[in-house]
């Protein structure tokens, strides 16, 4: 009998800390898909985030570091000059790559630095119960933006992909989502692709995937996709921003 | 054995590549800025990899993420600087990794000046970021010494899985003197821990958070054990004339160098005094100056800075009444002359 679905190598036993309906459950299955498919289990070092995700060390079946809020590009270059041969990414949220961390990533992808991030926009600090991140959407509430976010006040969400398209550094680039059974396949895609530019040596790629977090967004799982698909990916259009293998 | 003429941030990087550091992060600050410029040209040259970091921040995160990978790392810098990399030595201790961070104490708080300072002693030698952790703290005081500090740190590193802090100061960055180098360069010992792709064992993680209730207390007690062993084992000083004396002169650096030529003077006018110079500032060398402390009347503590590690001296020595103080904080520098004239007021 030919199995046609099983747990990815990539992945432990372990089972996770994460809310029902959680979009890491997804994504984490999806790069460990990935790192299997490509036959990189081995030669992976991944970099887990200050955030829910922190505890992803013991959820990859692979080398895992903690690195403190917001550095992981950092660390993932010193693992990667380091390291060339070996594969290394890192795993980061919205607070930690776009607000705490933006100085770290903006000069990891404008120095080429050949590493993958995967980038989890879910609009909200998950972690800490749900306080307005870099890309809480205008209007949307959080509990530090308890009326809603007014951008008279609290400023303007930041658009990462287009903010580091910008920079001759970064090789690929794609904003992807999670609502649908076909999306999750998108995802998946430019996940392998943003590693395979790494395998290639094409340098710096990203993929940012439209998440949610339905307990602090205090909505259903099902209400938060329709979210993600109405609200979020409005604002944060789906779809490639740089890709230096395309003309190629 | 030939030697050559280097200012203390070259004969610091030298020794940095003999011990086999291949990886070094920085970024420009005053008065350290010929290290980066150093290493700029000699990492490549010696197979290692030099990156101008985008901030201190991230300079220290990049060593982070060198010596997970098992390498030897460092970073260097100077106070305000060497501030911003609290955060990631902090985690370096948390997660017991190796590395080599050098500060070029300057005056401060704050921007503070851009002269020589002992300011930064209880940054050094109490953990400096938050949490319950100690770093190593060697304080050299020649540009030789700075080269084989710089050396030794490494294997100190890499013994106890724990940053070392060389702790020198703008003079002794931007001086030039003649040192000796050793040849070759040091092959680093291999990292099991090392974090380098799971081939053929089970996969590694490294951390420093522990939210289980009371792993995290075990954790620290393990650390606790592992700075009581460099307690007793790694506690380096120096003295000078110390034989037959009244005065005893406690200091560290460019000022234990500044007070033993004052101390020659004050023999010449029948003062018998006598220098102690902690090399580890931590771990301090406590129960040698203790006992050291005892044969003499008068202690005499000399620093840069407002009686930092005066603290130190008075924990070491019972009668702290027998204590006398000279500091010259924000970037002042003493001269022989002027430490002479304090010795013979005392």
């Amino acid at each position: 009998m030919k199995a046609v679905y099983k747990k990815p190598e990539s992945l432990t036993d372990e089972v996770t800390i994460y809310c029902p309906g959680c979009g890491h459950g997804i994504i984490h299955r999806l790069v460990a898909e990935v790192i299997d498919s490509l036959g990189i289990r081995e030669k992976t070092i991944g970099i887990a985030p200050v955030g829910c995700a922190v505890l992803a060390y013991d959820y990859f079946n692979f080398d895992v570091t903690e690195a403190a809020h917001g550095r992981p590009p950092a660390v993932a270059t010193g693992i990667k000059r380091s390291l060339p041969d070996r594969i290394v990414f890192t795993y980061q949220g919205d607070g930690d790559l776009a607000a705490i961390g933006t100085a770290e990533i903006v000069h990891a992808a404008a120095r080429g630095e050949n590493i993958t991030v995967i980038f989890v926009n879910n609009g909200t600090y998950g972690m800490t119960k749900g306080q307005m991140a870099p890309t809480t959407l205008p209007g949307q509430k959080t509990t530090t933006t308890q009326k809603g976010r007014d951008t008279s006040y609290h400023g303007f969400p930041i658009r990462v992909c287009e903010m580091l398209a910008t920079l001759d550094g970064t090789a690929y680039l794609e904003r992807t989502k999670i609502d649908t059974v076909q999306d999750i396949i998108k995802t998946k895609q430019a996940i392998k692709k943003a590693f395979r530019y790494q395998i290639e040596k094409r340098g710096f790629s990203l993929v940012e995937v439209l998440s949610i977090c339905p307990t602090n967004w205090k909505m259903t799982p099902a209400r938060s996709m329709e979210w993600v698909r109405t609200n979020m990916a409005a604002y944060f259009p789906v779809g490639v921003y740089k890709d230096t293998g395309a003309s190629v | 054995m030939r030697k050559v003429l280097l200012s203390g941030c070259e004969a610091s990087a030298e020794g940095a590549i003999r011990a086999g550091c291949v990886f070094y992060a920085g970024y420009p600050i005053t008065p350290q800025n010929r290290y980066p410029e150093y290493m700029s040209e000699r990492m490549p040259e010696s197979g290692g990899v030099f990156i101008q970091a985008e901030s201190e921040v991230s300079a220290i995160n990049m060593v982070f993420g060198a010596s997970v990978a098992g390498m030897r790392a460092m970073t260097s810098s100077s106070s305000p600087g060497i501030s911003l990399k609290q955060e990631g030595i902090s985690y370096l201790a948390g997660c017991e990794l190796p590395a080599v961070i050098i500060n070029m104490n300057r005056g401060g708080p704050g921007l503070g000046d851009v002269t020589p300072s002992q300011s930064d002693y209880f940054q050094s030698t109490r953990g400096g970021g938050h949490g319950d952790y100690r770093t190593i703290t060697l304080a050299p005081w020649t540009v030789q010494e700075l080269y084989d500090m710089t050396f030794f740190a490494f294997d100190l590193a890499d013994r106890y899985r724990n940053p070392v802090l060389v702790l020198a100061d703008g003079m002794l960055a931007q001086m030039m003197e003649p040192v000796e180098l050793l040849k070759g360069k040091k092959k680093p010992p291999k990292k099991k821990w090392a974090l380098n792709g799971c081939r053929g064992r089970k996969p590694h993680s490294i951390k420093s958070l522990y939210l289980t209730p009371g792993v995290l207390e075990t954790h620290n007690w393990k650390l606790a054990r592992k700075y009581q062993r460099i307690t007793e084992k790694e506690q380096i000083y120096d003295t000078h004339m110390c034989t037959d004396m009244d005065m005893l002169v406690v200091s560290f650096g460019t000022c234990a160098r500044i007070s033993l030529e004052a101390i020659r003077m004050a023999r010449e006018q029948g003062i018998r005094a006598g220098l102690f110079r902690p090399v580890t500032l931590w771990p301090y060398p406590m129960d040698t100056l203790r006992t050291m402390a005892e044969k003499v009347k008068k202690i005499f503590v000399v620093e840069m800075n407002r009686g930092q590690m005066l603290d130190d001296v008075k924990i070491a020595v019972k009668n702290s009444s027998r204590i006398f103080f000279y500091g010259r904080p924000g970037g002042g520098v003493p001269t022989p002359e002027e430490l002479l004239k304090e010795m013979k007021k005392i």
